[in-house]
């Protein structure tokens, strides 16, 4: 979130697309109750379904699923014809006024530089236009006609609302009402917020339905104030942490990233991570990037990180591919490739698409290890199960080790919610039996592959043997040592320059800030954007102030919001160029005239000149990006693309099947199947009443929703002969499920480019372990490809077809 | 659960006495705000947590509603009712928390035959005291809300107790205190029809122009109250009561018929006695020895 759970109560309008926060987020969902009860706010639903949000909305309109970009675009088409644009918020705050190099171009759906072969774009004409010293080009009238703002323009002429009803199947009229009141938020006094999750991530374009919203949002002024922002509702409590941690493939902590095998050298992994400012006087505050890696490795690898050998660069992997994400993981261990993997806190037969492709490559390991603390499908998946997992055990030879954790109240530790905040936890209960902390395991694994290492050698033990472990217990490093290795400490003295009787950071101190880290090896980060978390002062996660000043919502002594207890980013831009607040009613940050202060900690230098310093410090412009260049691999505008698997072709589009960039492994192109075999759109979802597949094992919530099923229309069981409550088929082209039906007035077929399009909506929490009815998990659906940009898997849209049984096995 | 105690009741079930009552409470409410719940079940699963009850793990038969209906074991439940508003042709989703509405003249109470198995405390709320249960289910036909069921396992009825031991140490009922939208707020009467008086305004605001409280006099009130948006159609609710009463039945059962039947047993004693004086003790033949040994075998 850019802003923060308590923040929605705000807002005017709450947008909830691409999510079911009612459904999903039923906590967090109070805060749109707050907004309604305390500011009259007005809460619209955009779905396929009628959800249980749309159920407290005061406006719902239908939209098939894949179609977000069409719809978002549309909006900011009505937003420029109808002049609802905070004009003073983007001619300050975004690059509208930047100059675009010349051919630089779209047409027919793709953007100049595309190489099917490659199913992938040369960029390099997706950049601004640089001048002579060395700045980007800008005209701050917006006459020019390659100027960011008249190419957006262009680009969103496409999507009337006429266009917008033919894709979408969303009525024009129901389109127009949505959009105007979207609209009025373009008000100075008016604030949007979006509230967003799987809805729109799980797509094969799911990154470029996200930056539709962030665009609207920045043309409408909502981003930086007081119930606006881009809100992820991240789905699990500790998501956030995840990958703030860097749990990813291609990241190291703090979101600062691994280098690639063609960055040999720590010059050559730099020059492309410098981020010289792209406009005078600019903050670029990744200029910062060489404090935070060194002192990364400084925490990784303690005295072994020396300036000598680079503070250890090369004990970092370097990737070969752009990430080992986890389709690819898979896709290895499918090709014979990977032979054993740890599978920590996850459930990848249930989780992850394909599950028939997923079974046969876990058939092919040579050893698994599944850490959890419940029995989970992963760790059964060999076990035979009838027709909910139908395998032969006898021809698996993959040996499984199944190592019991503790759950989350079981042991101490933090939490980073949706909000950004770090919160601190204690156990609650002793942890059954044999189960032992994650911290535990990871050591005593660790520990051995250190001895093996420094008994027997190796090509290269140095990364392993030379792993900082200053922990008190080797064998038991407690959670505060590690959040103070990653709030981060002072390694050796660094004396003041003005005074070399006085030193400005002493060795063996916890670091207040990140603020003070530096890239000559004095200082030790585990996660830069952590620092703060564990201070001389304490443990800030444990804080429990509910102090809150001006009842904005910030709660600033609650626990701790990165960065730097920040509870709302970019908030530099809650206020005019001035540094005025645009609405006093919701005033944030404001500038006095020699410095800034206010509610929140201000994201750029407390003295920074409002007329000079923009808000958008990460960006080397200093402003937002209407127009991303060339960081995102389908394109510096989003562009409406069908799923892999759509009811109609692409009507602005018809050549183009799915998204052009989305890497496809070989085999599974061939597993899409088309409209004329499976007519039906299918979308998968979460339900209340469970989490994932933990609370199936829960007595209580298999009450409450004891039994897998589908949801059809009324229109759809009447064509098909399906009564509710019956047992139907649906099958795609990788899998077939038995299932209940659900048939529903809150699911309607829609119209799309003249075809009736019926939705079958597939729910994903049952599997063939736990206290609910045994069931298929959707995943014997879903198709294997992932985001173009970050590979999270297309389960949002794809073809089934469906048919009434007689009944099946319980 | 009769955890409040005899100078708490206002009224018992089948008896002539009045209770002491000599500790007046204060009049408490949960008031229940349709238009605000997402029937995400929090209460449901509250309930069974905290009443430490266990219901079975049912099936889907074509409905979001687990389970089907109230049980002995389920003592609230969420129904879900799809609507399409003639007036707009949109569809609503009408979710109603469903369970005892603790109404201020328990049907339930008048209709139960049973000395001391149904009390009122003077709080409102209307309490089943299972020990004094007989299991003759007369509390449901009492009920004009349908609410108590009879327990399977030991033939007693049961139903919600508006947590009566949490309320009786300054606490909330356990659906109130779970659910994450405030659409269950508990508090006195007063400051419930307050809230909801606020509620109905915000309501009104959004185009709901019939928004209302649901507090039926029909049952002198009740201290489980609804907010509604559409308080002239209570019955789109999963079949909420227009204008509930307490059905004429109990009234003639406990008073003609009660009388009448008293008189009927009476003569029933002297007839008996008769018999016995006239034709002699009933003899067991071997026949019924037979008999009963071979419906014994069956059972078993």
């Amino acid at each position: 979130m850019t802003n923060g759970w308590n923040d929605i109560k705000n807002t005017d309008l709450v947008v909830i697309m691409g999510g079911n926060a009612a459904e999903a987020h039923p906590c967090g969902f109070k805060w749109v109750t707050e907004a309604k009860a305390h500011r009259g706010a007005k809460l619209v639903v955009v779905d396929p379904r009628f959800t249980r949000s749309a159920a407290v909305a005061d406006y719902y309109a239908p939209i098939r699923q894949g179609t977000d970009i069409a719809f978002l675009m549309g909006v900011i088409n009505y937003c420029i014809q109808n002049e609802k644009v905070q004009w003073d918020y983007v001619k300050a705050f975004t690059n509208a006024s930047y100059i675009v190099k010349e051919g630089f171009e779209y047409s027919d759906g793709l953007f100049t530089g595309y190489d099917e072969s490659r199913r992938d774009y040369n960029r390099s004409t997706w950049d601004y236009e640089f001048g002579a010293d060395g700045f980007a080009v800008v005209d701050e009238t917006l006459q020019n006609p390659r100027c960011v703002w008249n190419l957006l323009k262009k680009h969103v002429a496409t999507y009337t609302p006429e266009m917008v009803e033919r894709i979408c199947g969303t009525p024009k009229d129901k389109f127009v009402a949505v959009a105007k009141m979207i609209a009025e938020t373009s008000a100075k006094d008016k604030v949007m917020t979006s509230m967003y999750a799987l809805g729109w991530t799980q797509h094969s374009k799911g990154s470029q339905n996200i930056r539709g919203m962030a665009m609207l949002q920045l043309i409408l002024g909502n981003i930086g104030v007081r119930g606006g922002g881009m809100n992820a509702l991240r789905g699990h409590s500790n998501i956030q942490g995840l990958t703030d941690i860097g749990l990813m493939s291609n990241l190291i902590p703090g979101y600062l990233t691994l280098p690639t095998e063609r960055e040999a050298d720590i010059n050559a992994y730099m020059s492309t991570r410098g981020f010289r400012p792209q406009r005078p006087g600019q903050m670029s505050f990744w200029q910062n990037y060489k404090k935070f890696f060194v002192s990364f490795q400084k925490s990784m690898w303690g005295a072994a990180a020396t300036k000598d050998n680079d503070f250890a660069y090369d004990y970092l992997p370097k990737l070969d591919v752009p990430a080992y994400d986890v389709l690819r993981a898979f896709d290895l261990m499918h090709q014979g490739k990977m032979n054993g993997y740890f599978c920590q806190g996850f459930n990848p037969l249930l989780s992850f698409p394909n599950k028939r492709k997923l079974t046969a490559a876990l058939s092919k390991l040579k050893f698994l290890v599944v850490f959890d603390p419940l029995e989970t499908e992963t760790a059964r998946f060999w076990e035979n199960h009838g027709e909910f997992n139908d395998v032969n055990p006898a021809s698996i030879q993959t040996e499984v080790f199944q190592l019991p954790t503790t759950c989350f109240a079981e042991d101490e530790g933090s939490l980073t919610n949706s909000s950004r905040w770090i919160q601190w936890h204690w156990p609650a209960a002793e942890p059954p039996g044999e189960a032992k902390t994650d911290i535990w395991i990871m050591a005593q694994l660790h520990l051995k592959l250190k001895a093996m290492y420094r008994k027997d050698g190796g090509k290269f033990p140095d990364p392993i043997v030379n792993l900082h472990w200053p922990y008190r217990l080797p064998n038991d490093p407690q959670p505060e040592e590690i959040a103070r290795e990653l709030n981060g400490y002072v390694v050796e003295n660094v004396p003041d320059p003005n005074d070399a009787t006085k030193l400005v950071l002493e060795r063996g101190k916890q670091i207040p800030t990140f603020g003070v880290l530096r890239d000559d090896g004095s200082t030790a980060c585990g996660c830069w954007i952590y620092a703060g978390i564990y201070t001389e002062a304490g443990n800030m996660m444990a804080r429990r102030g509910t102090a809150d000043p001006g009842d904005t919502g910030a709660y600033s002594q609650w626990a701790f919001s990165w960065p730097a207890n920040r509870r709302i980013l970019y908030n530099r831009a809650s206020a005019d160029i001035n540094g005025k607040p645009w609405d006093e009613s919701r005033k944030l940050i404001w500038w006095n005239g020699t410095n800034w202060g206010g509610f929140d900690i201000p994201d750029i230098a407390p003295t920074a000149k409002p007329q000079d310093v923009g808000p958008f410090i990460m960006n080397p412009e200093g402003v937002s990006r209407l127009f991303t260049r060339g960081m995102m691999r389908d394109g510096p505008f989003p562009v409406h693309y069908e799923p892999f698997e759509s009811p109609i072709a692409n009507p602005i589009a018809p050549k183009v099947r799915g998204n052009p960039v989305a890497r496809v492994f070989r085999g599974d192109m061939e597993q899409f199947g088309d409209s004329k075999e499976f007519p039906y759109a299918a979308t998968s979802y979460r339900l209340t009443e469970h989490f994932h597949f933990w609370t199936k094992h829960v007595w209580v919530n298999a009450v409450l929703q004891p039994e897998f099923f589908v949801e059809i229309s009324e229109e759809l069981a009447k064509e098909k002969k399906i009564a509710s409550g019956g047992w139907v088929r649906v099958w795609s082209k990788r899998g077939s499920v038995k299932a209940k039906a659900v048939v529903t007035k809150r699911i309607r077929p829609l119209v799309c480019d003249g075809k009736t399009v019926h939705i079958v909506g597939i729910p994903i929490h049952w599997g063939f372990t736990g206290a609910a009815k045994k069931g298929f998990g959707a995943n014997m659906l879903t198709p294997f490809v992932g985001d173009a940009n970050i590979e999270t898997p297309e389960y949002k849209a794809f073809l089934v077809d469906v048919e009434p049984i007689a009944g099946a096995q319980v | 659960m009769a955890t409040l105690q005899s100078q708490d009741i206002v009224r018992r079930s089948a008896t002539t006495f009045t209770p002491p009552a000599a500790r007046h409470q204060i009049k408490v409410a949960k008031l229940i705000d349709v238009s605000k719940c997402i029937g995400c079940k929090a209460c449901q699963a509250a309930c069974l947590e905290w009443n430490n009850l266990r219901e079975d793990v049912g099936v889907n038969v074509g409905q979001y509603q687990n389970p089907h209906d109230l049980t002995a074991n389920s003592w609230t439940l969420m129904r879900f009712t799809e609507w399409v508003n003639p007036e707009t042709d949109n569809l609503e989703w009408l979710i109603r928390k469903d369970g005892c509405m603790h109404c201020e003249d328990p049907g339930c109470l008048k209709a139960c035959p049973s000395p001391g198995a149904i009390v009122q405390y003077s709080n409102g709320i209307v309490d089943f005291v299972s020990e004094n249960c007989i299991g003759c289910g007369y509390c449901i036909k009492g009920c004009p809300f349908n609410i108590p069921r009879i327990s399977k396992a030991d033939s007693k009825a049961y139903k919600c107790t508006l947590c009566v031991d949490r309320v009786s140490v300054g606490q909330a009922p356990a659906c109130a205190k779970s659910c994450p939208t405030q659409a269950i707020v508990f508090g006195t009467k007063e400051a419930m029809l307050e809230h909801a008086a606020g509620r109905v305004t915000d309501l009104k605001s959004r185009g709901y122009k019939n928004a209302g409280i649901y507090d039926p006099p029909g049952v002198g009130g009740t201290h489980v109250m609804y907010v509604l948006h559409h308080a002239d159609k209570p019955q789109i609710y999963a079949s909420l009561p227009n204008n509930p009463a307490i059905s004429p039945i109990v009234g003639l059962w406990k008073g003609t018929v009660k009388y009448a039947g008293m008189a009927a047993l009476g003569l029933m004693a002297v007839f008996g006695f008769m018999h016995h004086v006239v034709a002699g003790p009933n003899e067991v033949t071997e026949e019924d020895e037979e008999n009963a040994k071979k419906l014994k075998d069956a059972a078993e």
